[in-house]
């Protein structure tokens, strides 16, 4: 009862205390995937592009940690690697006390069922050949035991679930709309029950107006199933409507991890600051009058990223320091993690 | 689709009928004479009436109108006479001018050799390119890959007649494998006959099918790399379906679309593109025809065997479009 009135006075910490408590679901530390370049005559590897360049995270049972960035940032790649569409080059990814980097591809093929992924092309990633009923029973073929028919009322019951009417089963992705067609990659993610399901971008090639709507119904699906989610967005306003904590990406790594509250409230690492200052604020009097963080300069090339800091040659407040020692990733306060030299 | 398929055949009409009729002009523009391939002994007047009893004297567009009479109507009668003893009253069957037998039996002698040495090769060069084409998109830039396609290369660009007659210097020449040429009276009734019969058929049937592998491959590699890097490719692998599942079902069934395509389309080849290799391993199948008819300026012949190619084709690129509406579920005709 106390602990109830206290949350409701601090709201920003008592989310996170009950999070901390619950499990953790997902550990990922120090992951990187770097990709070769192969050039001339023979092909030879002259280099490779840093897609992601040592991450480490957590996520906890039940909860949705955002991912945000700007295109580009290894956000994607991040969550292909923690699910092992990717390979990655060192690091660990553990998944409930087991390393999926290191599992074999049959190990990894048992274990797919658990962990699902939400892509952003809801139109690329249906199968343009197979109808929504065989694309949704495809997992439930492979991993399960039922009986056709069994697998058919399974698939109408995911129809259903999602907001699809059951009698879709036998069309084809391209006679729906980008919404349904979202849907449908909601429900075949969804049909073998999984605990953890990675959502990259889900609603980036979505109208506005279906965007809520699939955000909503992702946010139903994990209060009625449990599932954890890792939200991957470059739109910072749905990220804070939906996540728990938030991680902020740059060129490879993330430069700051906290609750979604302290993130937007309070952001520490001047990148987040500037991201944070391109997002509009809905009263027009203050939108004319905020300062605004403008970033010069491009994004460094992720295959030769500067020494120092990620982010010192685009940063306003950089110092000597950051162009030649990188800086340590540390716990500011609970829960709250930043990258930089000049945070105190 | 049957409404399409329909209306397509009915549209095929006008079209070939417009190209037998560009396919008579091109003949007919070139000096050719029927007798002049006859002795030199024969004296003019002779070889006028030889050349009036055919016909040749004739209006341009009265010999066109003659010939495809011959072809639609007189053909299909006496066929039908033969066949099923009716009694219908037919002119003159269509003749060829050097042979003096009609255009149709000899045509129709010369198709099984052509689709047994041709049509093999074909289906040997499908064989080959298929899975040729998916191993090399799969390990792209492999070793398997680099050499798949530096003999794809060859095989596109050296012509059929060096590759034959290099095979025939090696193979036969050199080694006294097989033999350099096809032997069409050969009769299959034993073990021995049947092997001699393989042996014959070995050297063009890889001379055409080098060919025809190293074409589709290619398309079947470029297809496959295309559908690979698709995104629900991922998904298929993020639901945990088999690798072997993820490429042979959801990756090959998506790229055989284009390549199904380009099959269909080049089937009409298997009859007209084998001209030179039937010509090098001496098949008499219907490319040799035809290169005898032209030599000997025998105007029904090339005709009809050219217009028989161009129906194919027709034909072969209806068969496509409808392929191409059952493997696509999202190209629908009605």
């Amino acid at each position: 009862m106390s602990a109830e009135v206290i949350n409701k006075e601090d709201g920003s910490r008592a989310p996170a205390g009950e999070k901390s408590k619950a499990a953790t679901i997902l550990k990922v530390s120090d992951l990187k995937i770097h990709f070769p370049i192969h050039k001339g005559l023979f092909r030879k590897r002259v280099g490779e592009v840093k897609a992601v360049n040592g991450v480490s995270f957590e996520i906890k049972q039940g909860e949705t940690l955002g991912l945000v960035g700007e295109s580009g940032c290894g956000k994607s790649t991040t969550g292909r690697a923690v699910l092992r569409l990717y390979d990655p080059t060192a690091g660990e990814v553990i998944f409930e006390d087991r390393d999926i980097a290191a599992l074999s591809a049959e190990e990894m093929r048992a274990t797919r069922p658990r962990m699902q992924m939400i892509f952003q092309d809801p139109q690329a990633c249906l199968n343009p050949r197979m109808t929504v009923g065989s694309i949704i029973a495809e997992p439930l073929v492979e991993h399960t035991s039922l009986s056709g028919q069994q697998r058919r009322e399974k698939v109408m019951e995911l129809l259903e679930a999602v907001g699809l009417n059951a009698d879709y089963v036998n069309r084809y992705p391209h006679e729906f709309s980008g919404g349904q067609r979202q849907r449908i990659g909601i429900a075949r993610a969804l049909a073998l029950d999984p605990d953890f399901i990675v959502c990259d971008e889900p609603i980036a090639a979505l109208d506005v107006s279906i965007q809520a709507q699939v955000v909503n119904l992702l946010e139903d699906l994990q209060r009625e199933r449990g599932l954890t989610y890792l939200f991957i967005s470059h739109d910072l306003s749905m990220v804070r409507h939906i996540a728990d904590r938030v991680a902020v990406m740059y060129l490879g790594k993330i430069v700051e991890l906290s609750t979604v509250e302290k993130l937007f409230d309070d952001p520490k690492h001047p990148y987040t600051q500037a991201l944070l200052s391109a997002v509009p604020v809905a009263n027009p009097e203050i939108e004319a009058s905020r300062e605004r963080v403008i970033l010069t300069g491009d994004v460094p090339n992720p295959s030769n990223p500067p020494e120092g800091c990620v982010f010192c040659t685009r940063c306003p407040v950089a110092v000597k320091k950051c162009f030649t020692v990188p800086p340590v990733w540390r716990e500011l306060n609970p829960d709250q993690f930043v990258a930089c030299h000049l945070v105190e | 689709m049957l409404n399409y398929t329909i209306r397509r055949l009915i549209l095929a009409v006008p079209t070939m009928l417009f190209i037998s009729f560009v396919i008579f002009a091109i003949i007919k523009l070139s000096p050719s004479d029927p007798t002049a391939g006859l002795p030199l002994t024969i004296p003019p007047e002779v070889r006028e009436k030889i050349r009036e009893a055919l016909g040749f004297n004739e209006p341009f567009i009265v010999q066109f109108f003659l010939w495809l009479k011959q072809l639609v109507v007189t053909e299909p009668l006496y066929w039908m006479n033969q066949k099923f003893g009716t009694e219908f009253e037919i002119g003159q069957r269509m003749i060829s001018y050097q042979t003096r037998s009609p255009v149709l039996d000899l045509i129709v002698q010369r198709i099984p050799q052509t689709l047994w040495v041709v049509g093999t090769s074909y289906i040997v060069g499908i064989i080959i390119a298929v899975p040729l084409g998916i191993i090399s998109a799969y390990k792209q830039y492999s070793v398997f890959d680099q050499i798949g396609t530096f003999i794809s290369m060859i095989g596109f660009s050296v012509p059929t007649f060096f590759t034959g007659v290099l095979l025939i210097l090696i193979f036969s020449v050199n080694l006294g494998w097989f033999p350099s040429i096809y032997d069409t009276t050969h009769v299959v009734d034993s073990w021995g006959s049947f092997w001699y019969q393989i042996k014959q058929m070995i050297m063009p049937v890889m001379v055409l099918g080098l060919f025809n592998a190293a074409q589709i491959s290619r398309y079947m590699r470029a297809s496959m790399l295309d559908n690979l890097t698709q995104d629900y490719v991922r998904t298929a692998r993020a639901k945990g379906v088999k690798e072997q599942t993820v490429v042979l079902v959801h990756v090959l069934r998506n790229s055989m679309i284009p390549v199904v395509t380009v099959i269909a389309l080049n089937l009409p080849s298997v009859f007209g593109g084998a001209l030179i290799t039937e010509q090098v391993f001496q098949v008499n199948g219907l490319g040799q025809l035809l290169i005898l008819a032209i030599q000997g300026g025998d105007v029904p012949m090339v005709q009809t065997v050219t217009v028989i190619f161009a129906v194919l084709i027709v034909l072969f690129n209806l068969i496509a479009d409808v392929l191409y509406g059952m493997l696509d579920p999202r190209i629908r005709y009605d």
